[in-house]
């Protein structure tokens, strides 16, 4: 019902493209030749509607690794990172004991506690002033591009010990790439198969 | 020693359950299968250096045969929340929904309230980008000195997922060399939005996080 009103406002939109409302000073620079833009946002009714999370991301494999199978993904799926850290650090510090329960410190110097604590606010920490990367031999958690090999620094994190070099047949997938090459220019990532 | 004991401690998490289904590619019961379950989320400097780049994506594992089906829900938010104070609640949200065969794009904005409802304000509407169909050049819309991007992408994703599945049931101890990529040959669904970084605050690092939300 909802698609087939808006159907019939967009027909009635590109009939009329040439007729252009201005609501606002964002929408008279916009450069859309088939403009309903401004009309929709005149009509408020398309967007309308509280939307109620489902799922969260941020670092990789951040859930499927630290948290229960079930319902407990689906909680943790529906938290906001402010809250995450109370709620989950000690629950992710049990599971990186039982993935590794040698674990004393990584490469990063970080004790169980700690490493637990940064990975269980699921944020990506992003630079606006360095190079953006998972890890870069230099930068460390400053962004994610898409050619980090993100799974080999977390497992470097999880099992690699204080100086990388424990448990050498858990820290790298020998995965080093992506199956197809990413583009330098928007939209960087590569056409689907 | 050390080994035996975290293969055990490996073994232990494999029967309580733990499946690992990285990168988040269904992760969780409620999302599996649907539009709303993000599997990767990326941000970046853009090859404009002044620029930052958001990528968030949804529906993993989609065959290429499966890839032509494969739709953005009309009832799906996906918003990109940008905490610049360092306190892990979102300054500013980029919002992104589909309306018939567009991407709408609104933001980056203060939203009114924080947290696991939102709402979308209409008036910061910046631009809207028409979904690129499978097999079709992408589609790249520019306004607002942003660029925006929707529709079916190779899943950059990269791990040895089955390798890894093996090792957590205790029937290897390491993995091999070289790895075989579990993603290989296979899509989803990308949002991609490119803006200068100076719209997103004056601090030089903010805390990006992705979420999907339905509309109730």
């Amino acid at each position: 019902m909802k698609t087939l009103k808006f159907k019939i406002i967009t027909l009635s939109f590109i009939c009329a493209s040439s007729f252009f409302v201005s609501c606002d000073n964002k929408d008279s620079i916009t450069t859309d030749t088939n403009s309903e833009t401004p009309v929709l946002a005149r009509k408020g009714k398309k967007f309308k509607g509280t939307f109620v999370q489902q799922d969260q991301m941020a670092r990789p494999a951040i859930n499927t690794v630290f948290i229960g199978s079930g319902a407990p993904k689906d909680a943790f799926n529906a938290s906001i990172p402010s809250a995450m850290g109370a709620s989950y650090q000690g629950i992710f510090q049990s599971r990186l004991l039982a993935l590794n329960p040698g674990y004393t410190a990584n490469a990063l110097g970080q004790t169980a506690s700690e490493l637990t604590g940064l990975l269980s606010t699921d944020v990506l920490n992003v630079s606006k002033v360095a190079p953006t990367t998972f890890f870069d031999g230099t930068n460390v958690l400053t962004g994610r591009k898409p050619a980090d090999d993100v799974i080999d620094v977390e497992l470097l994190l999880i099992f690699g010990g204080p100086t990388g070099a424990s448990n050498s047949g858990l820290t790298s997938d020998h995965v080093n790439a992506n199956d197809k090459n990413f583009a330098t220019s928007f939209p960087y990532l590569a056409s689907p198969w | 020693m050390k080994k035996t004991k975290m293969v055990l401690g490996l073994s232990l998490v494999a029967i309580s359950g733990l499946v690992f289904m990285a990168a988040d590619h269904a992760d969780a019961p409620a999302v599996t299968g649907n539009a709303s379950d993000i599997t990767d989320v990326y941000a970046f400097q853009g090859q404009n250096t002044n620029n930052m780049v958001f990528v968030v994506n949804t529906q993993g594992l989609l065959t290429p045969g499966a890839t032509a089906g494969a739709v953005f829900n009309e009832n799906t938010l996906q918003e990109i929340n940008i905490d610049t104070n360092g306190d892990n609640v979102e300054d500013l949200v980029i919002q992104a929904i589909r309306s018939g065969k567009d991407m709408y794009f609104f933001g980056p904005y203060c939203p009114e309230s924080t947290g696991i409802s939102s709402e979308i304000e209409e008036d910061e509407q910046v631009g809207k980008v028409k979904i690129t169909p499978y097999g079709s050049a992408p589609i790249i819309k520019s306004d607002h000195g942003m660029k925006f991007f929707a529709g079916p992408r190779d899943d950059p994703f990269f791990f040895d997922l089955g390798q890894f599945k093996h090792i957590l049931a205790g029937e290897a101890t390491g993995f091999n060399n070289p790895g075989t990529d579990t993603f290989a040959g296979t899509n989803v669904l990308s949002t991609i939005i490119e803006l200068p970084k100076s719209m997103l605050g004056n601090s030089s690092t903010i805390n990006v996080w992705a979420e999907t939300k339905n509309r109730q």
